[in-house]
């Protein structure tokens, strides 16, 4: 399939796109590595009428140091996330989370900014970025804002990104020592989890974020706090489905989603020394 | 619009509708066939063409975003004078292919693994193929095809 015409407008800058989404409103949508919006294009779920290409915002496409996180710029791409030294030392469970996104090909054109601009449930990226308790940068015509990543997800595919702003920066805290582990249950390679779940263990803490078990990625908030309390994985893990409203499906009824966020908690963190 | 890609190695420059994707815009525009379309949904791999040295699925990507780049398809692998890519050339020798459809985009995804993995396990092969789709069942060949080029030198 085809997608509906469209213009295509090139940005030669973060602010030109903003000014851009301004110009053309609720019309315009961002484009990136495109492989979130060109499948809802195709299949006519999406039809913006322009488009304001920023994938050559080359200034966006960075890895770097802010003391206790790191500044990852929106438009880095899965490919370099998941190779990056930095990433995997500092917050390897960003770059195994990021690894298991779609297949090399995707990961080649696909950027983390794109990945959570999209809101989806369903993908990998949010959970590990509520799992390290991420801060999402938006720049917009007012200037620049902090949005915590538990505030970003507000509905299925929605986000508190506003019409004209453009998301520039995700920042990751440091967690060197922290031990992580990242679960997927799928049933064939390169297909979405049907659940899954990103655990980061630093010391007694836990960051525990789930994986299509909402109309939004989801912190297993019951979870965090029965291991703050001194629980083993096991009697932590009992809570993973806790508050979550899954959807059902083809491949997963509501239970069975609840069934595999238990076991697939438990599985991280054991995996990740609980 | 008017949108200029380098295809394998030849400048070409097209006006094309805005929602024209990169695979048609090799198939229609440029003429190269070789490139082909299967799932349609960036599923299967057929597609698969290199961006600037870089494996991707052509279903997936705008022509008009790739303006001014780099793309090489399966008809710039070999050389000149018909002497085959050595990745073409190992799946020859190995038989990794059945019916052939799936073939090109297995090639260059190959390539493009190699370049990133100069000497992958089994298994790497293995998961770095897992966007290319054969429905033949002809792994197998594939991967050992795949191996055989990476101990060759490639």
């Amino acid at each position: 399939m085809i997608p509906a015409a469209f213009d295509f407008v090139r940005a030669g800058s973060a602010e030109e796109a903003i000014s851009l989404l301004g110009e053309h409103g609720d019309e315009a949508k961002l484009i990136a590595g495109g492989h979130s919006l060109i499948p809802l294009m195709r299949f006519r779920l999406a039809a913006p009428s322009v488009l304001v290409d920023i994938g050559r915002l080359d200034d966006l496409k960075y890895v770097r140091d802010g003391g206790d996180h790191l500044k990852i710029g929106a438009l880095t791409r899965h490919r370099d996330i998941e190779i990056d030294d930095d990433v995997k030392s500092q917050a390897g469970l960003l770059a195994e989370a990021t690894a298991n996104v779609g297949d090399n090909q995707v990961r080649h054109r696909g950027t983390i900014g794109g990945a959570i601009a999209h809101g989806d449930p369903a993908s990998d990226i949010p959970s590990a970025l509520l799992a390290l308790r991420a801060t999402v940068v938006a720049s917009g015509p007012d200037g620049e804002r902090e949005i915590p990543i538990d505030d970003f997800f507000t509905g299925f595919l929605e986000t508190a990104l506003g019409e004209t702003e453009l998301l520039t920066e995700i920042r990751v805290p440091k967690v060197p020592d922290a031990t992580w582990s990242f679960q997927k249950f799928n049933r064939r390679a390169q297909d979405w989890a049907i659940v899954g779940a990103s655990v980061l263990v630093n010391g007694d803490q836990a960051g525990v974020g789930l994986v299509n078990m909402d109309s939004v990625p989801l912190r297993a908030g019951a979870v965090e706090a029965a291991i703050a309390s001194g629980a083993d994985a096991a009697t932590a893990a009992d809570a993973a489905a806790e508050g979550a409203s899954p959807p059902a499906d083809l491949n997963a009824s509501v239970e069975y989603r609840q069934h595999l966020a238990r076991v697939l908690v438990r599985r991280g963190l054991e995996a990740a020394g609980r | 619009m008017e949108v200029q890609v380098t295809v394998n190695g030849t400048s070409q420059s097209h006006d094309v509708e805005a929602r024209t994707l990169l695979v048609h815009y090799i198939r229609e525009a440029c003429g190269l066939t070789g490139t082909n379309i299967g799932c349609d949904t960036s599923s299967c791999g057929a597609c698969t063409v290199h961006l600037d040295g870089e494996s991707v699925k052509s279903c997936t990507v705008l022509a008009a975003q790739v303006d001014g780049q780099e793309v090489t398809t399966i008809e710039g692998l070999a050389d000149a004078d018909g002497t085959l890519h050595p990745m073409q050339q190992a799946f020859h020798e190995c038989h990794a292919l059945q019916c052939g459809y799936c073939t090109p985009g297995m090639v260059m995804a190959s390539v493009s693994l190699l370049d990133e993995i100069p000497n992958p396990s089994e298994t790497e092969v293995r998961i770095g193929l897992e966007g290319n789709l054969c429905r033949c069942t002809g792994y197998h060949n594939i991967v050992k095809a795949v191996l055989q080029a990476a101990g060759g030198g490639q």
